[in-house]
């Protein structure tokens, strides 16, 4: 029944100044599975995203996408070797168009000086724009390729944030807090937006503070608290485990 | 008259190549306040070899151009550490180098400057300036373009995304480097005569305002602010002039420039991305108006 582990962290440990931050943090994400990485504030969730993604490097332990370490690749080498990522402050270029921003995330996949520098009108080049404007419409983003995104709204931007990422045909997504800052309806749509990517082979992993996302979306959940690895099991047995109720209520409620 | 517009046209010729040359790097987000050392470079290689050793001008146009893109390919892998405001003050710090070096060693005539034997007409200038045009036109619209653009937009993310930022940064500037010899080249050619201080700070300044106030945004910009900036104030000579005639005959034209810096300063508050943005031209061009937007 198990799944190929495509992403596996073994005793990830990151300090800042002396203060540890993750401490020997170990899990296996497994290919085609929805995962949601959760904890309070502080855990250090996004701190787990950016040593996967290579935003930092860890202090000690092993980062391995599909059996390689990647732990001491740059962010650059990781995304072309399988692994993308979206913010929780959304990093679109502004002065770019939607396909343009599209078009970055293609860049992992492009090979040699002829990609990089004939016009990308060419019809040797046609490819990537009409790839990136399918991808877009897709998900039902066809109606702004050409607007630039600072003039979109919050919630088209997120999801054009997700397609950019997904170009460069990635193993593995990381979505760090996807529905911040959206209501309901938009929340809604995100997650069937993001069980479309999921369909498409996509592994997700999913840093998330709305519980009902979570349920929804996510089959697998490990939570974190103070840098440690408190539960790793199915989302829907999240809720009963005492270490993760001491965790988001305090010992009270546990002895209660 | 004709000789004045042809001049006129030269220069505006040249400003368009230089301001390409400061665009480059800026389109990555490098800000560059040694353009006219560049040139310097540029001009001073050609006087050196004409005077010299002698060579075909394109051979020497060449030469040139090489000397001071290798210089700009040193420069840029050791200052593109450095952002921001800093980054601009060690361009500058170049700049101040580079008149050092020219004013100091005899063998490039010092203060007094050089004669260049070589001369080139203004036709082929303009020729060369509508080429780099072109050219640079065509390299913003290739991938390596984007590239830039990502760059100069969010260096992490566009890194992430597997874009070598600092090759890129670097091959900006190198090509920068290389229209700015050029434009160098033919300065020396067309005027016959190189003296250091006409590459002096204030000219890299006018540089970096050509692109900065036409804007970075598009490939539009650095022309039309070259050509603001060059075609403008001889307007002004010719208005304030016939104004001053027409009044007490006291108006200096010199007063082009107070008028100049406050059209400035109205361009930067009015648009301070720069008259040229993506947003502006799609407008302009009237074609796929903004998209519908919800709340």
């Amino acid at each position: 029944m198990d799944a190929a582990v495509v992403l596996a962290l073994r005793n990830v440990t990151k300090a800042f100044s002396g203060l540890k931050v993750v401490t020997d943090v170990s899990f296996d994400v497994r290919e085609g599975q929805r995962t949601a990485l959760i904890g309070p504030n502080g855990a250090g969730k996004t701190t787990v995203f950016n040593l996967i993604s290579g935003a930092y490097s860890a202090d000690r332990g092993a980062i391995l996408l599909q059996g390689t370490d990647i732990a001491a690749k740059r962010p650059g080498e990781r995304t072309v070797m399988g692994l993308a990522r979206s913010f929780q402050n959304i990093r679109l270029m502004p002065h770019l168009s939607v396909v343009e921003n599209v078009m970055v995330g293609q860049h992992a996949r492009t090979r040699g000086m002829m990609d990089l520098l004939t016009p990308l009108w060419l019809k040797r080049n046609r490819a990537w724009r009409d790839e990136a404007e399918s991808q877009l419409r897709a998900f039902g983003l066809g109606t702004y390729p050409n607007e630039v995104t600072a003039n979109l709204p919050y919630g088209i931007r997120k999801k054009i944030e997700v397609v950019r990422a997904l170009m460069s045909h990635p193993k593995v997504l990381l979505l760090d807090e996807p529905a911040a800052g959206l209501n309901t309806r938009e929340t809604g749509d995100l997650k069937d937006f993001l069980m479309g990517v999921a369909e498409h082979g996509v592994t997700l992993l999913i840093v998330e503070h709305d519980m009902s996302l979570v349920r929804s979306l996510c089959e697998h959940t490990i939570v974190l608290n103070f840098g440690l690895k408190i539960y790793d099991g199915p989302t829907a047995s999240v809720q009963e485990d005492p270490a993760v109720l001491e965790a988001y209520l305090g010992p009270r409620h546990n002895a209660a | 008259m004709s000789g004045y517009l042809d001049g006129m046209a030269v220069i505006l010729a040249l400003n368009v190549i230089l301001a390409y040359a400061v665009f480059l790097p800026v389109a990555t987000g490098q800000l560059n306040l040694g353009g006219a050392a560049f040139q310097a470079v540029g001009a001073y290689a050609a006087a050196y070899i004409s005077t010299q050793y002698g060579a075909p001008l394109p051979v020497i146009l060449a030469v040139s151009a090489s000397v001071s893109g290798l210089i700009a390919f040193v420069l840029a892998l050791s200052i593109l550490r450095t952002k921001g405001v800093y980054l601009v003050l060690a361009t500058f710090a170049f700049a101040q180098f580079v008149s050092g070096v020219i004013i100091n060693v005899d063998a490039l005539g010092g203060a007094l400057g050089m004669t260049v034997p070589e001369h080139v007409g203004g036709g082929p200038i303009i020729v060369i300036a509508g080429v780099v045009l072109v050219g640079v036109m065509l390299l913003m619209q290739t991938r390596f373009g984007l590239a830039m653009r990502a760059t100069h937009d969010d260096d992490t993310v566009a890194e992430l995304m597997g874009i070598g930022v600092r090759r890129t940064r670097v091959a900006a500037f190198t090509l920068g480097g290389v229209l700015a010899g050029i434009a160098g080249g033919l300065y020396a050619f067309y005027f016959n005569f190189v003296e250091v201080q006409t590459f002096d700070s204030l000219s890299s300044i006018y540089l970096l305002l050509f692109v900065l106030l036409g804007g970075t945004q598009t490939v539009w910009g650095p022309l039309i602010g070259a050509a603001f900036f060059t075609i403008v104030p001889e307007l002004f000579r010719y208005v304030v002039a016939n104004m001053g005639g027409a009044s007490a005959g006291q108006l200096d034209t010199s007063w082009r420039f107070i008028i100049l810096g406050i059209i400035t300063v109205v361009m930067m508050v009015a648009r301070p991305e720069g008259v040229v943005t993506r947003t502006g031209l799609g407008r302009l061009l009237g074609n796929r108006r903004a998209a519908p937007r919800e709340a």
